[in-house]
């Protein structure tokens, strides 16, 4: 008897502490959360993983002090699609959700578990960075917080990473985000900054919101450190879910075929292609007649927007697509859009999926402000990417594709395993009236007679169209194939499947010197 | 004062709407032409034209006001 009494003790005494830690921190901050439209930390993985079987250590993390259950973190294992994945998963009702020293070690362990078991690792950020009033034990040692962003760049390729930002990720902690493999950003909660306003007026003078340094909004358009922007944090877990259905579980792992859609109803690619070289169209129109319809996951949608990156499923294929925009700036490649592609490739490649490049470019971007910014380092970091890539790679030839434009979107000196041409393609180092101008801008100034001028340079026009016809191209083996339009999404279903069994050794050596 | 700037450096080919003019969001109102190709330059948001700034023809740096918007 005496002994049931003593474990019915042992119990309450469990219970107990388990009702302090599940309640997270004091009702004012919960109040405060629900005024902002946040959750708490435990609801948001009720709503992340696939039901509410998980499990979670380092519960009792600092459950002595009494005011900070788990010490503002939740690291977790659960599942996500059927897939196990790992979770840490800021408390910002405890202490903001700062980082103390149990804190960091918790977030390091569950790193470790992702390392081991080799499966993706979702970082649930909302914190105001370091306690500072721990900083000795959570900041510069062996197992302090830079450890965290070191394991990150360790695990980097190895396992999906992924970032949700609900609330504030500052100062060093911005790093998580950073070092992500994909940042997905609630507008209105979720910032970054290295220095908040408050600091940045201290220390620099600079008066300015929060918003506009470092908003979510401002990230996923200006600065390019986040991708996805929503408006809510289901959004934001529903996005995350959608975008890991595209990813196996680590690099040595092939992505899963899912079950196959038809395209979006819609106009024929025919008919969306304009003749013209130099008319604008939307290609995410003709996109949408490619892919398994609602397939598509854009990636920086807002963020240099001439360049479309994104993941879809062809036939229920997963296939990363980047499209130039010609409706966007014209679909000219800038230091931003460069950086864009490079990150994109880097991320398919390292989790085998395939690449499909859709051209319509007329270059990169010339004039001294770009030359200024490094044009030439941010366009070899994009080809240098491009090239590197040992996934099968796709190239199709939209319409134009003109100087290095072409060499960025894996033209056939990349090894792409086939170059496709649409009958509007036009391969050239530059388009005619560039061309003709370079070439014979003496001459042409020569001719006095305002008409026979015209007629000369048309005549030019029609000599140099004819020296950059597409048939003559793959007359030459320039090219690999010339599809009809309306059957480029077929003709790419049946390639994606053959090459499927893709292998190709890296050349031997510790590592490239990539362009930065 | 809500103002539509220019996406790139290039040669304005066509202005496409009057001052006084009211525009929805995605509207083409200038259109500029660089590297060759025809870009559209469209409102964000709705307003009414206050002040076009350029005219056919007129060389404009990336990010120069191209036109303004009534408060």
């Amino acid at each position: 008897m005496t002994k049931t009494t003593e474990t019915t003790g042992y119990n309450e005494r469990l219970e107990q502490k388990l009702a302090t830690i599940f309640a997270g921190g004091q009702p004012k901050y919960h109040e405060k959360m629900k005024e902002s439209n946040k959750l708490f930390v435990r609801d948001r993985l009720k709503l992340l993983f696939d039901d509410e079987n998980y499990v979670e250590d380092g519960r009792f993390a600092n459950v002595e002090a009494g005011d900070l259950p788990a010490d503002g973190v939740v690291t977790a294992i659960g599942k996500v699609n059927g897939q196990t994945v790992c979770v840490m998963a800021n408390d910002s009702t405890v202490k903001a959700g700062s980082w103390g020293f149990r804190t960091v070690e918790k977030i390091i362990r569950i790193q470790e578990t992702a390392e081991k078991m080799q499966v993706p690792m979702l970082y649930l950020v909302d914190s105001a960075g370091a306690r500072i009033t721990d900083q000795l034990d959570m900041f510069p040692n062996r197992r302090g917080a830079g450890r965290i962003f070191h394991n990150q760049v360790r695990m980097s390729g190895m396992v999906p990473q992924v970032c949700l930002l609900f609330g504030p990720s500052a100062a060093g902690g911005a790093y998580i985000p950073a070092f992500c493999d994909i940042v997905i950003m609630v507008e209105g909660n979720a910032s970054m900054y290295l220095g908040s306003p408050r600091m940045a007026e201290k220390v620099i003078g600079e008066k300015v919101t929060l918003e506009e340094m470092g908003g979510a909004r401002m990230h996923c358009t200006v600065s390019g450190v986040g991708d996805v922007l929503v408006a809510t944090e289901e959004e934001a877990i529903s996005e995350a879910r959608r975008y890991l259905q595209n990813f196996p579980a680590n690099f040595a792992v092939k992505p899963e075929k899912i079950e196959a859609k038809a395209a979006k109803a819609g106009r024929t690619l025919e008919a969306i292609i304009p003749e013209n070289q130099n008319a604008p169209f939307d290609m995410y129109e003709l996109i949408d007649q490619l892919v398994d319809e609602g397939s598509f996951f854009d990636i920086k949608k807002l963020f240099a927007a001439e360049l479309i990156t994104g993941i879809a499923r062809i036939d229920g294929q997963v296939v990363g697509i980047l499209a130039n925009q010609p409706k966007v700036k014209g679909g000219v490649l800038f230091g931003d859009s460069a950086d864009k592609g490079a990150k994109f490739i880097n991320l398919c490649d390292a989790f085998s999926i395939p690449l499909l490049f859709l051209a319509d470019v007329p270059g990169f971007m010339i004039g001294t402000k770009v030359e200024r910014a490094g044009i030439i380092r941010h366009g070899a970091k994009f080809i240098a990417a491009m090239s590197s890539a040992t996934v099968p790679k796709i190239s199709v030839i939209v319409r134009k594709a003109y100087g290095a434009g072409l060499y960025a979107m894996a033209g056939p000196a990349f090894e792409p395993d086939v170059c496709i041409a649409l009958p509007t393609a036009q391969i050239a180092v530059m388009g005619p009236e560039a061309a003709v101008n370079a070439v014979y801008s003496n001459k042409i100034e020569a001719i006095e007679d305002p008409k026979e001028r015209i007629k000369y340079v048309q005549e030019k026009h029609r000599e140099y169209k004819e020296e950059i016809d597409i048939y003559k191209l793959a007359s030459e083996l320039i090219i690999d194939e010339i599809v009809a339009p309306h059957q480029l999404r077929d003709v790419l279903s049946q390639r994606l499947s053959f090459y499927e069994s893709k292998e190709l050794p890296l050349p031997y050596r510790k590592h490239a010197i990539t362009p930065v | 004062m809500k103002e539509l700037k220019a996406s790139m450096a290039g040669t304005v080919l066509n202005v496409l709407v009057a001052e006084g003019e009211s525009v929805t969001p995605g509207q083409a109102l200038i259109m500029l032409e660089s590297m060759k190709m025809e870009i559209p330059v469209e409102a964000e948001v709705a307003g009414t034209v206050e002040k076009i700034h350029v005219e056919t023809g007129s060389f404009v740096n990336e990010e120069e006001t191209l036109v303004t918007f009534a408060e």
